[in-house]
């Protein structure tokens, strides 16, 4: 017997209960959302939010945190919309280099026993500036091949919501079923274990941000998909999007708890806060602060839900 | 190559030698493990258990000396290679990884474990394992090693270090496995152990309940600074002369100076703990020993004291305890501070006025105590690390003895610290106690332990004797420290 009321269960449990809760209320406020249009357009801008949200994941599932999130997403999106257009060779491997940049990170951080938050903070500065030095002024143009793949429309149901639930379910099995996701979680979990189990922690941070570094491409993909161009400040919010996301899908920043399916839901949550504003007819302006309200309003409860679940155990 | 034969040892460690700073961890140990056998390991703190298990299983490459598998002597010896030469060890703080499930933990511990169908092939191993070693547990195999209780936890460490799943298990190390089980687990783990050797397997046993090394071992090493004191067969051996072989030469009664605080009414006082054994209390002006082998709870009784005797959220005005910490840097230094900030901070309400700090006075209090204690430097105001240990050690004691607090309490302040700075250590802390003030003094040395007045011996986290005047010996502290769980 499998006792499926797990921790793990309870803390995917409650940023689904979030997100139904506000879907259901934009669909009051506007029930055309209801519709393959509508829901498209809710949750189009969430895909690129997802696959970013979920590199965050990787990285924080071995106890660090990458601040360079949004400006490499930028520089991802400035390669695509110049590089990989006009060049498709040179844009391959650019990203390509990329990834073994990421990799050389996780291997510097570890050796060196540098705070990630430092190393990643210094490299936004290094993205960011590629990144303009590449496009200085907004422009170029989305690969034809992927525009025409983010605005296709598949039967049934609409692309954003198959593409959420594909990231979510690949990511699943990457992180929390495979053998090598085991490895990389206990990492995070116990450190000292996995060394002394004869696990190399050299490669395995490398390949955590390998790893994190090609989803975090992915994003920029998406996201040049979606908007045709780019620019070199396109995605600066995915840096504090991306670590909300995953706190809200029920990760935390310590011991290699973290939940993809959580995280993906977690990016969806933030997105839709933002169309929740607009139809209740608030300026955007105050979209980073509803999106606050919403991460307090879910940590309180989980934190309540962990206290019950304490005082149940010692009952 | 002709095979091994069956006469060769699982792994021979020839004259190991290892220190740490000033420390000799291990002076020139031979210690061979026959395979079929079962060799217990006993030595009060600082013995060279830990070493030695470390050197076996990989963790510490040796200073000096060989290391030689089933009979071929190996150049690199690491965690690798013993692992796949069937080297595994329990080790006694729990290793598990808290946010992985029991499988995914064996994973972990085994890794030939992957592929298609990994889960299922760990699960049942694990789970097979488990119920072999401890018929009638209730441990799914899908739970979260973190909703585990400390006993189950130690259950799955132990199973999935005798899991087979690529190579033979040639040798387990078991250090303190029965700590965290019950006596009925406890049994059934030391049941399977010997039918584990009767199939060939080796197991090094740690534990420090004799009774236990007594019957489950063939042969009994017993180590002191270091060295192995004797080696023999367990049946040569009984629960008194272990205790004794493990004690050193018997001297003659020290010159140790006998004070018996008159029993009036106590400073300090706590109740037993987990209501066992004996209550706790202190007198104005004695030094107090909490003795007993490492993590029995001598920690914990002392935090417990600070956390009660200080303000919760504010700082009293004359705190009553002050705390000279053990480890100097997880929570002893500040490392970027200067010699002075570090000596001061304890004192700085004192120092100050509306929430300025006055230098002078700062600085007469510091070089007061730099010259009371001998602080080793020329200027105060260089960092604290620029001191030797020692010394880093002395300012961390002048930080607790500068606050007014009656009461100081030491948790393994010396450790790491060489013998001179100890001496002098002792002398201060004697002419502090003479004027009245209260030491209680954790170490793990025995030399320290019988300086004091009064000894509290502590067995599986409650104080099972306490020892005053003459009654402060080694033996007798050795003797309480090792009694069975019983008592």
């Amino acid at each position: 017997m499998i006792n499926w009321f797990t921790r793990d269960a309870a803390r995917l449990l409650i940023p689904a209960l979030s997100l139904t809760v506000l879907l259901l209320v934009i669909f009051y406020l506007q029930p055309r959302a209801m519709s393959y249009n509508g829901l498209n357009l809710l949750f189009n801008l969430a895909v690129p939010i997802a696959l970013a949200t979920i590199a965050q994941m990787l990285i924080m599932t071995v106890n660090d945190l990458d601040l360079s999130m949004g400006t490499f997403v930028s520089f991802v999106a400035c390669v695509v919309a110049t590089f990989l257009n006009t060049n498709p060779l040179l844009g391959v491997a650019i990203l390509a280099a990329s990834i073994v940049v990421y990799a050389a990170l996780g291997v510097l951080i570890h050796v060196r026993n540098l705070p990630s938050i430092v190393v990643t903070l210094g490299m936004s500065f290094v993205w960011g500036g590629l990144a303009v030095l590449i496009l200085p002024a907004p422009g170029g143009q989305s690969p034809v091949w992927l525009r025409a793949f983010m605005v296709s429309k598949p039967p049934l149901v609409p692309l954003a919501i198959i593409a959420s639930i594909l990231i979510a379910v690949v990511a699943h099995l990457l992180i929390m079923r495979s053998s090598l996701g085991v490895v990389l979680r206990g990492v995070g979990g116990n450190l000292r274990s996995v060394e002394r189990a004869g696990w190399s922690i050299v490669r395995a941070r490398a390949t955590i941000y390998a790893l994190a570094a090609l989803f975090a491409i992915l994003a920029g993909l998406a996201l040049v998909g979606l908007a045709t161009s780019a620019d070199a400040n396109i995605a600066l919010r995915y840096t504090l999007l991306s670590i909300a996301g995953v706190i809200l899908g029920g990760g935390e920043f310590v011991g290699g708890r973290v939940s993809p399916i959580g995280a993906v839901i977690g990016a969806l949550t933030l997105t839709l806060a933002g169309s929740f504003l607009s139809f209740l007819r608030i300026s955007p302006d105050w979209q980073i602060g509803a999106q606050g309200m919403i991460l307090i309003v879910v940590l309180a409860l989980r934190l309540l839900f962990n206290r019950l679940e304490k005082q149940r155990k010692s009952a | 190559m002709t095979m091994a034969g069956p006469q060769h040892a699982v792994i021979e460690v020839t004259d190991a030698k290892m220190s740490f700073g000033a420390v000799k961890a291990l002076d020139g140990i031979t210690l061979a493990i026959q395979p079929g056998e079962c060799v217990g390991l006993v030595g009060h703190n600082g013995a060279g258990k830990s070493t030695i298990v470390n050197v076996v299983n990989g963790g510490l490459t040796l200073h000096e000396g060989r290391i030689a598998l089933g009979g071929q002597p190996v150049d690199k010896y690491n965690v690798k290679v013993a692992r796949d030469h069937g080297v595994r060890c329990v080790f006694q703080e729990l290793s598990l990884c808290p946010n992985l499930t029991v499988t995914e933990n064996t994973r972990i511990i085994h890794s030939s474990l992957s592929g298609w169908g990994w889960r299922k092939r760990a699960s049942s191993v694990v789970r097979a394992k488990l119920d072999e070693i401890f018929p009638g547990h209730h441990i799914q195999v899908g739970a979260l090693v973190g909703d585990l209780t400390i006993s189950e936890k130690q259950m799955v460490e132990i199973a999935t270090a005798f899991s087979e799943i690529a190579q033979k298990v040639r040798l387990v190390i078991l250090d303190e496995p029965t700590s965290s089980l019950d006596a009925s687990l406890a049994a059934q783990l030391l049941k399977y152990v010997r039918a584990f050797i009767k199939t060939g397997g080796s197991v090094i046993l740690i534990s420090h309940i004799l009774g236990e090394i007594l019957s489950t071992c063939d042969r009994i090493v017993v180590m002191k600074d270091g060295k192995v004191v004797a080696a023999r067969p367990s049946p040569e051996f009984t629960e008194h002369s272990l205790v004794e072989s493990m004690g050193s030469v018997v001297k003659g009664p020290s010159a140790r100076p006998v004070r018996d605080i008159s029993p009036g009414t106590p400073v300090l006082s706590a109740a037993r703990r987990r209501e066992q054994g004996l209550p706790f209390r202190a007198h104005k002006g004695e030094i107090i020993g909490l003795a007993g082998l490492g993590g029995h709870g001598q920690t914990e009784t002392l935090t417990d004291i600070y956390l009660r005797h200080s303000g919760n959220w504010l700082r009293e005005q004359t705190p009553k305890v002050a705390f000279v910490a053990g480890d100097r840097r997880l929570n002893g230094v500040f490392p970027l501070w200067s010699i002075i900030k570090n000596m001061s901070i304890s004192h700085l309400a004192d120092l100050s006025t509306k929430g300025l700090i006055h230098r002078q006075d700062e600085m007469k209090l510091v070089e007061t105590w730099k010259a009371k204690i001998e602080v080793r430097t020329k200027n105060v105001e260089n960092t604290i690390l620029s001191l030797s240990g020692g010394n880093q050690q002395k300012v961390l004691f002048a930080r607790a003895l500068a606050t007014r607090a009656d009461v100081v309490l030491m948790d393994d302040p010396t450790r790491g610290v060489d013998i001179g700075t100890k001496q002098e250590v002792y002398s201060i802390l004697r002419s502090e106690a003479d004027k009245g003030r209260t030491f209680i003094w954790y170490s793990t040395e025995m030399d320290e332990i019988c300086l004091c007045d009064r000894v509290y011996v502590f067995n599986n986290g409650a104080i099972v004797a306490e020892l005053k005047g003459d009654e402060v010996t080694e033996k007798n502290i050795l003797a309480a420290s090792f009694m069975g769980a019983a008592a």
